[in-house]
């Protein structure tokens, strides 16, 4: 499986769940309130640079549907939920634990050099359901392809060497691709909410990389709601400490795909305007010159607090691999703070250990 | 340019292939650079590992008038090694970007290799005698005992087994930030450029505390950086005049005598951007790998990620020739770009006469393109056609629909196996392609 090779790269874990809307199909909007029906279907993707897998990440799964009145679980692939919540939750029979994973919009390929299967076991862990994504859409939407670049390459900066510093002109470049996407849907006025109806706000001029770039400290204080996202920068940051990163790129992956673009979901707050992606893109290349000691500081100081419930369950599975029920939603709902950072810069053994476990189901 | 009569392509056979046998490849045997010396004598490779391996050609036996000689293992030494940069925490690679030989001068050869951060003068010398009879020591080193010597001969020197030393003559440290990539011998032989992203420095051979700075692109602003530099060389008869390209797809032309920092180019040269072919990906391939000059000095070559071009330094604004390589791949690029392979930096390399150039490709596949012919051909390093004196049979890749026989498809190509970097003896037809950790040696067919 190579998983030997992958262990020792910058290795990326993502959920990605192609979703397709109503919007998506063609149909309108839904108004605030009503349940959009969904299908999705579980793709799990290990970022590596020489392959291209498939995994099953953490064995059989079933869907949990949320919690809503009317909630109904129509089959296996699919469910309603509410545009207004964002989140589901995936159960892990195996280890005994929900793991929060926001939809993410479909990974699409381009081209379809690589095509994807989707294997994703039922709960009875008896079939593999296999199909491509074609069964949700043939040919995905420009919009949908731009979006899914543009989350490959903010996912590409982050990704740094372990110990060698990154390539400079590689950095360079996938950060001007990711200018010229940003500067493309913002003539296009993509990055404007299209449900301005549905939080009776002003649309606001959103980047979705502003979430996924960049999270003042002042946001951190005020504890808004944030996509994982806003490591990325910070991982980049932090070529030193490449454990932590390693860890981080790990962790926040799972959770990463808090990808909030458009229709179905919204952003529970505004957030800052495009000027933070900017700002924090730059923050990249200037961490490059200043690489000093302290910024690993900066590197925690200024994270999400929500990515450290994950990665605290991810690093808790090492030492309880027999996680009950009750721990796992313990440990996400309690955000830990200041103990997270020491699980941060775990060593290499430990998530080895971690992805190990991840992936050996 | 062998091959003359009949109007015939050059016929090319399997020669040597050097390294390990199995798939399994030590990181510390990929290697990552090869070069010809000026006489075509020599040919170093360096690798991964940070050692430099020089092969030797045998002299031609005039009885084997069917082959030229075969190169073999002449000196291996350990160039450089890793570091550790304590104020960054970050390692310092040990690979071998390039090496560059200097003319010989001297029974001794003489080359400079870099590694990410540092440049070394090696000089490698031979030795096959070794002085016998002196008064004071024995034969084996040890001193003897001066009351035992009761007369006095002169040594002499005799023959022994030849021996090949290497040794570092000088070192060219701490002037690059960034991460050296390509060093460039001026044609005054006395001075040489290092180019990192975003500097150029200029070195005296011999002097290796100082050295000037001639180009500087770094933005005051890192925040504003949006291009580096990716090769720099000198022009081969103008020890004034040196080019480099960057990531924006542009090559400028500097003359240092215009002013001590050549940060204003005399010359840009630029090829404007074809709109049918936009894509998001469009700055990423038009990014510059690799940039040489001809041998007569009159053209250069650039390597973009789809294409190879000829440009006349008297004309800027556009190549006067351009050859693709894979053009195939312009509908992959999403997916290259997703496993990273659109960033592997694939080098070109002229032959003799500047007739024909050729460069590297996916799959161990390797492409030359006849400038006068206007043909191109594909071949392909592979053990599979091991046996000397096997012509090669070209190969092709088809890039959509129906698939003729013995072609190759775009999906089953196999994007680990690369060939980045190739070279040309100076005067003979002869090639080394190196693969992930072998080196493959072809000569044309000679009757």
């Amino acid at each position: 499986m190579g998983e030997e090779e992958g262990l020792h790269q910058a290795q990326l874990l993502r959920l990605i769940m192609p979703v397709e809307t109503q919007e998506e199909r063609g149909e309108t909007a839904s108004l605030l309130g009503e349940k959009q029906p969904l299908r999705c279907s579980l793709l799990c993707e290990a970022v590596a640079p020489d392959f291209h897998q498939v995994w099953n990440l953490m064995g059989t799964r079933s869907w949990e549907p949320l919690p809503l009145s009317d909630a109904t679980l129509r089959s296996h692939d699919s469910w309603t939920c509410s545009p207004l919540v964002p989140e589901y939750r995936l159960w892990d029979p195996v280890h005994m634990f929900l793991t929060p994973v926001v939809p993410h919009w479909p990974f699409y390929n381009l081209d379809t050099m690589f095509v994807r299967g989707l294997k994703r076991k039922c709960f009875d862990g008896e079939e593999d359901i296999e199909g491509t994504l074609a069964g949700i859409k043939a040919i995905p939407s420009y919009n949908l392809q731009r979006q899914s670049l543009l989350d490959m390459s903010l996912v590409k900066l982050q990704l740094c060497h372990m110990l060698v510093e990154p390539n400079l002109c590689r950095s360079v470049l996938i950060a001007n691709t990711v200018r010229q996407i940003q500067e493309e849907m913002t003539q296009d006025g993509t990055w404007q909410m299209i449900n301005t109806q549905s939080t009776g706000q002003a649309s606001v001029d959103r980047l979705v990389s502003t979430d996924i770039l960049c999270r003042s400290s002042r946001e951190q204080a005020e504890g808004k709601h944030v996509p994982g996202y806003s490591t990325f920068s910070k991982d980049f940051e932090g070529d030193q400490a490449q454990d932590s990163s390693e860890t981080m790129s790990t962790a926040s992956s799972v959770q990463a795909p808090r990808n909030l673009p458009s229709n179905v979901w919204e952003m529970e707050n505004p957030q800052e305007n495009k000027g933070n992606f900017q700002k924090s893109l730059d923050q990249i290349f200037e961490t490059l010159e200043n690489k000093t000691p302290n910024s690993v500081e900066d590197l925690f100081s200024e994270v999400d607090n929500s990515y450290y419930d994950l990665d605290t369950m991810l690093t808790g599975m090492m030492s309880n691999t027999k996680m009950g029920h009750c721990d796992g939603l313990e440990s996400f709902s309690s955000p830990t703070t200041t103990t997270s950072s020491s699980n941060c810069k775990s060593d290499l053994n430990e998530l080895d250990h971690i992805v190990e476990i991840l992936v050996e189901s | 340019m062998a091959g003359a009569g009949g109007g015939n392509d050059i016929q090319w056979c399997f020669s040597q292939v050097k390294g390990a046998v199995d798939d399994d490849v030590a990181e510390a045997d990929i290697i990552s650079t090869v070069e010809f010396n000026h006489s075509g004598e020599l040919l170093a490779t360096g690798d991964k590992g940070g050692r430099v391996v020089i092969f030797q050609q045998e002299q031609e036996n005039k009885t084997q008038s069917h082959s030229r000689g075969e190169y073999n293992v002449y000196s291996t030494f350990q160039s450089h090694e890793p570091e550790f940069d304590y104020l960054k925490s970050l390692e310092i690679e040990e690979k071998i970007n390039k090496i560059r030989w200097l003319p010989q001068k001297n029974a001794a050869q003489f080359l400079l290799s870099t590694n990410d951060k540092t440049i070394k003068l090696w000089k490698i010398s031979e030795r096959d005698k070794r002085p016998e009879g002196y008064n004071l020591k024995e034969e084996d080193g040890r001193y003897r005992d001066p009351t035992t010597v009761t007369t006095l001969r002169v040594p002499v020197f005799r023959p022994m087994d030849l021996m090949v030393e290497a040794s570092p003559r000088r070192i060219f440290a701490n002037a690059h930030t960034y991460h050296i990539n390509s060093i460039s011998i001026n044609s005054d032989y006395e001075t040489y450029l290092s180019a990192d992203d975003l500097r150029i420095n200029l070195w005296h051979l011999e002097i290796t505390d100082r050295s000037f700075n001639i180009v500087d692109i770094k933005p005051a602003n890192m925040e504003e950086l949006t291009e580096v530099i990716t090769a720099a060389e000198f022009h081969p008869n103008s020890c004034n005049t040196f080019v480099y390209s960057s990531s924006k797809g542009t090559i400028r032309l500097c003359d240092m005598r215009a002013s001590a920092l050549c940060d204003r180019h005399s010359k840009l040269f630029e090829e404007p951007e074809d709109p049918s072919n936009r894509s998001f990906f469009s700055e990423i391939i038009s990014s510059i790998s690799d940039v040489k000059f001809s041998h007569s000095g009159r053209y250069m070559m650039t390597r973009d990620y789809l294409s190879v071009k000829i440009w006349d330094l008297n004309m800027e604004n556009r190549p006067v020739e351009t050859y693709q390589v894979h053009e195939y791949l312009r509908s992959k690029l999403c997916s290259l770009y997703e496993n990273d392979c659109i960033f592997d930096k694939f080098e070109c390399c002229w032959n003799g006469s500047d007739s024909i150039v050729m460069t590297g490709s996916y799959n161990n596949f390797f492409r030359m393109f006849d400038r006068n012919t206007k043909r191109d051909i594909t071949l392909e390093a592979s053990r599979e056609n091991n046996k000397p004196r096997t012509v090669l049979k070209p190969r092709k890749v088809c890039a959509s629909g129906k698939r003729k026989k013995d072609e190759i498809s775009v999906d089953s190509l196999d994007f680990n196996k690369k060939i980045l970097h190739t070279a040309w003896h100076p005067k003979e037809n002869i090639i080394a392609v190196a693969t992930t950790n072998n080196l493959y040696i072809f000569q044309d067919k000679m009757n």
